[in-house]
């Protein structure tokens, strides 16, 4: 039998900058005029200085079986989020041929397309149709769908008046009604509270067991790829460096993670990386108190964060802020630690290194999610969007093991006493 | 089925079954669109009768009756209304168009679907306006007694057409510079704005000599416009040659718009 999706010698590559840069037509048309033979060349000979390629994907050769349930797990700008774009056709390939033999149904966000105007009845029907449902279809599932989200009361209100936990509530139970040969989901089920994670999840593993269906599951939830699939990809700058079974795929993964390099991406094409480019980090290292790399503690340890930083335009004052979250909810900030570590006027072209150390005595063992952030005084004290930096989960989780007995439930341990 | 994604898509190929496939989702966007434009104000389907009906008051005051621009012999309220119609469903979907990418950044970025049924989408709802604010001037024929010739009735549809192409090819090409280039969205009102004066709304064709008219036909806006009145005012033959002239331009225009879209449209989602 022929396999459902082939995927041969993909690779996909973007030039560097291509995001950033703000184009003006205005720009590009003096440039013309003003060396019209230059412009004319550089378009035949091509621009393609090779320092500023950079490939996201590169060689990937792999065939997925129907019925399958594929994990692609890899760290932030590992290039998992551009193979799903590719596969649903979102953007094209550079090199390679893709075979999708099915309807492909792709969840990269959920809610995507959900009006604020319209009440949620409109909305089921908007987003339905945007992830490819058909009318009837839509129809057929409409009851199903509300029973889901737990909205029945709030229908015929616009989406605009619903709580936040309503709004991904609804979103969520759309998606998870879309009934495609293939389904591709990039980390979705990191939303809502807990309670409705657990109800996605279950939802998820009812879709990934239905006979027939084939499922590619990008997520950071590495209990939720353990519990759905079967198979794993484990992918790193852009290449698939592992392919098996899901057991070996965590274990090579959690191996290749130890050695707490952070991806600090210096300018390169990522939509994860937000800021104002005015400053950045230039790199950020996570050390043990021997200045060893590495990215798994045990309790008690303390870590290091060396965050090294270039400004690119005057400011003043210079703010950082290390922000842990626990990857068991992904929107539950377990504590965010902010210091101001300059005043005054700080000249364009200056660079430096921080250190912060963090005592991991009070914290429980489990994986956390890393967020760095940087930016001048005004940034800092009244949220503007001039001077600043963020690395948002740009590295693998931090790993906090115990040598006793594992605690895994909780994120804290408080310092308490039988008395 | 079997799909095959590859580096290059055949871009010269107009994807009909492909549109065909995504029909809901055109059907849906339109429908969003009707929905939330009529949500939004107050007035709802009214504006859409307000807008040309004050514009066609002032423009009949100051060039009218101040300017005493020429208007063929009709009265200028009912020679204005007619281009009026005609130039706001233009103007309006043009900038609708050039913004529908942009506008719907989050869509584009993160679900496939053949970009073109966004545009197109945006143009409906713009016939919805012109439907109901052509009442207007169906009243305003009844009160001047003015009746349209068969050919002028039977070219409506044409007419609509026409504009509805015109838009839809240079709005092809300003959407997609509009994804690429920033500054494209602060000319974009400047331009149309342009456009209204050398547009023959405001005064007849006729003001230019029979020699140089053909370049007016070189915007496709003014064979539509000097049809319309001809036609549906039923007061003289219509400009046959010059309403050819528009059409090849237009032609003109769809394809350039649309090559340019097939060239860049898949690359859509990585420079929004």
């Amino acid at each position: 039998m022929q396999s459902i999706i082939e995927v041969k010698n993909l690779g996909k590559k973007y030039k560097i900058g291509e995001q950033q840069r703000y184009l003006a037509l205005r720009d590009t048309l003096t440039n013309i005029a003003k060396a019209p033979f230059s412009w004319f060349g550089k378009k035949v000979i091509g621009n393609n200085n090779e320092a500023n390629i950079f490939w996201a994907l590169q060689d990937l050769d792999f065939k997925v079986e129907e019925g399958e349930v594929l994990g692609i797990i890899g760290r932030n700008g590992a290039g998992k989020s551009t193979l799903l774009k590719i596969l649903s056709q979102i953007t094209p390939p550079t090199t390679g041929e893709i075979k999708l033999r099915g309807r492909v149904g792709s969840l990269l966000e959920v809610g995507t397309g959900f009006h604020p105007e319209l009440t949620g009845r409109e909305n089921i029907y908007l987003n339905g149709a945007i992830l490819g449902m058909r009318k009837n279809e839509i129809e057929k599932k409409f009851d199903e769908i509300v029973e889901f989200a737990g909205i029945k009361k709030f229908l015929d209100t616009p989406v605009k008046r619903y709580s936040s936990g309503m709004y991904v509530r609804l979103a969520f139970a759309v998606a998870a009604h879309l009934e495609p040969d293939i389904l591709i989901v990039d980390e979705v089920l990191a939303v809502g509270d807990v309670e409705f994670q657990k109800k996605c999840l279950g939802k998820m593993n009812e879709i990934t067991t239905k006979a027939g269906r084939t499922v590619l599951f990008v997520s950071h939830n590495m209990e939720a790829i353990k519990n759905l699939c079967s198979r794993c990809l484990v992918l790193d700058k852009g290449k698939i460096i592992f392919d098996g079974e899901t057991i070996e795929a965590l274990s090579f993964y959690n191996n290749i993670q130890s050695d707490g390099k952070v991806n600090v991406n210096k300018g390169t094409y990522n939509k994860n990386r937000r800021g104002s480019g005015t400053l950045s980090f230039t790199d950020i290292q996570i050390l043990n108190m021997d200045d060893v790399e590495r990215n798994t503690f045990n309790v008690g340890e303390t870590v290091k964060f060396k965050m090294s930083y270039e400004i690119y335009e005057k400011m003043e004052g210079l703010h950082v802020t290390v922000c842990f979250f626990s990857s068991k909810a992904r929107d539950l900030l377990l504590t965010d630690m902010r210091y101001e570590v300059k005043k005054g006027i700080i000249k364009k072209g200056e660079n430096g290194t921080l250190v912060l150390e963090v005592d991991l005595k009070t914290i429980r063992p489990g994986e956390y999610i890393l967020y760095f952030w940087i930016g001048d005084k005004a940034a800092a004290k009244y949220g503007s969007a001039v001077n600043y930096d963020l690395l948002d989960d740009m590295v693998g989780p931090l790993i906090i093991k115990s040598d006793g007995v594992e605690k895994t439930t909780g994120v804290f341990t408080l310092n308490s006493k039988i008395v | 089925m079997e799909l095959i994604i590859k580096p290059k898509n055949k871009w010269w190929q107009l994807d009909l079954k492909e549109i065909w496939v995504f029909r809901d989702l055109f059907y849906f966007f339109t429908w969003r669109d009707v929905k939330v434009k009529y949500k939004q104000t107050v007035v709802g389907a009214l504006w859409a009768i307000f807008q040309p009906f004050i514009i066609m008051v002032i423009f009949t005051i100051f060039f009218g009756k101040l300017a005493k621009l020429p208007s063929d012999g009709i009265p200028y309220p009912v020679f204005v209304y007619t281009g009026l119609l005609f130039w706001t469903l233009f103007s309006t979907s043009l900038a609708q168009v050039s913004n529908s990418f942009i506008q719907n950044e989050k869509i584009v970025t993160k679900i496939y679907f053949p970009r073109i049924i966004l545009p197109i989408s945006s143009i409906i709802t713009n016939i919805v306006d012109f439907v109901i604010a052509s009442s207007i001037l169906v009243g305003m024929m009844f009160f001047y007694h003015y009746t349209p010739s068969l050919t002028g009735l039977l070219l409506i549809p044409i007419l609509l057409l026409m504009t509805v192409f015109s838009v839809l090819g240079i709005g092809l090409l300003f959407s997609s510079l509009n994804v690429k280039y920033r500054d494209v969205r602060f000319i974009l009102p400047f331009f149309i704005q342009l456009l209204l004066f050398i547009t023959p709304v405001i005064y007849p064709v006729s003001i230019v000599g029979e020699k140089y008219r053909w370049i007016l036909g070189l915007n496709p806006m003014s064979g539509v416009i000097d049809a319309a009145r001809a036609g549906i005012l039923g007061t003289r033959e219509i400009d046959w040659l010059l309403l050819g002239i528009s059409a090849i331009s237009m032609l003109v225009y769809c394809i350039i718009g649309y090559f340019y879209f097939k060239k860049v449209e898949r690359y859509f989602a990585d420079v929004i």
